[in-house]
């Protein structure tokens, strides 16, 4: 197996050829905050929360989606990642209704954590407050569009994991949603097969189980992993 | 499966030509909606379900690559339409007032189509005619140099006789 030497955070690391910085930062216990990332699918990229310095070149890289490479210098903490990321998350607050005191997700919400992690205690810019709706059609979960913040990984696990590919993101910029089939009540979209993944997999309240009270929602990310982990190891039989 | 549409709507026929141009593959969704567009003028769920069902792709699928793109209309257009081009130049121009007159004028919003059908108003980011800027588009007829007044006075004319 091919292995590739770096240094993150000043640590010498050894790691296998095919991985990404962010899966040899976690191996070797340094922590990188994400939000779109979700062990089990693939990798977008688009929260921007795990980006990283690259000693030699002046852009930001995802670490997420960046492969490690032989003398590789990376830093994950320095002042100008910590202001981005704090950045970001105030940035997702201010865009939708995240009102943690009535969220079912509260107290297990990813969100929630990253804004303690980063230590936002206000938020810079103007909250939007958009009236967005809240969909309990389908007979076991629900969607209320004011807490997601587009990380797409329901998306993602549903067309993944489960195979019915139920969810997508419909329009762009300011007005994209994840939408359920053609954009019809979740209820009514006949290929969803209720098996809850996206539930799961969601880091925020926005996909709840029907009948949760706040604070009531705790995810299980770690079933995801595990399903797809015993598949390969099935399939390698 | 390559099939005509059951209700025997012959723009079906010239959709199912369409896709099996490009062998029914998933990634010539894109070239199908424009075809699919065209020969409706919109594209309406049964439509969209059909094409995704053809094509085999998930229905969201198909739903979020139309909706991303400001080209597909989801709604019927007006017998006549105009576009009004903002692009630098004409914006520099007056392609702000020219809008409003026409919205005025149509008394409909810029994307929207009057409730009798009548005429739709929309906005362009640039048709790619500068030099004769402002420039609106009308039922597909470039028109230059223009003001707000000759703007509403060919309009005008789609609502009291339904002819430009």
């Amino acid at each position: 197996m091919p292995v590739k030497t770096l240094t993150i955070d000043g640590q010498l690391i050894t790691s296998p050829a095919e991985q990404t910085v962010l899966d040899a930062a976690r191996l070797h216990g340094i922590k990188i905050p994400t939000l779109c990332h979700l062990d089990g699918v693939s990798e977008v990229g688009a929260c921007r929360l795990c980006l990283v310095e690259i000693a030699g070149s002046n852009k930001l890289a995802p670490s997420c989606l960046t492969a490690v490479a032989e003398g590789m210098a990376v830093t994950t903490n320095s002042p100008r990642l910590q202001e981005y990321r704090k950045m970001i998350v105030e940035l997702l607050f201010a865009e939708r209704n995240h009102v943690c005191s009535v969220c079912v997700a509260n107290a297990h919400c990813e969100l929630q954590d990253l804004a303690t992690a980063v230590g936002m205690d206000h938020v810079r810019f103007e909250y939007q407050f958009p009236k967005l709706p809240v969909d309990v059609s389908h007979d076991q979960f629900g969607i209320d569009h004011n807490r997601c913040v587009m990380c797409t990984r329901c998306v993602r696990v549903c067309d993944e994991v489960e195979g019915a590919h139920t969810w997508d993101v419909a329009g762009r910029g300011h007005n994209a949603r994840v939408i359920t089939d053609l954009n019809q009540p979740w209820g009514d979209a006949d290929t969803c097969t209720s098996c809850g993944k996206c539930v799961q997999a969601c880091p925020t309240g926005a996909l709840f189980r029907q009948g949760a009270t706040v604070a009531e929602m705790e995810k299980d990310k770690q079933k995801l992993a595990y399903l797809v982990e015993s598949r390969a190891r099935r399939a390698s039989k | 499966m390559p099939g005509n549409h059951p209700s025997g709507d012959k723009r079906f026929k010239l959709l199912d030509a369409a896709m099996k141009k490009h062998q029914f593959r998933a990634d010539a969704l894109l070239e199908v909606l424009h075809t699919a567009q065209e020969l409706f003028g919109f594209l309406q769920p049964d439509l969209l379900i059909y094409i995704a069902r053809q094509l085999k792709l998930p229905p969201s699928r198909v739903y979020g690559v139309a909706t991303f793109y400001h080209f597909f209309s989801f709604t019927p257009k007006g017998e006549h339409s105009c576009v009004v081009c903002l692009g630098t130049a004409c914006y520099v121009k007056g392609a702000a007032a020219l809008q409003n007159a026409v919205e005025k004028e149509l008394d409909v919003k810029a994307g929207q189509t009057r409730s009798d059908g009548k005429a739709s108003v929309s906005i362009a980011r640039c048709v790619g005619a500068c030099g004769l800027a402002p420039v609106a588009v009308f039922d597909g007829e470039v028109a230059g140099g223009l003001t707000a007044e000759a703007a509403v006075k060919r309009v005008k004319g789609w609502l009291e006789h339904g002819s430009g």
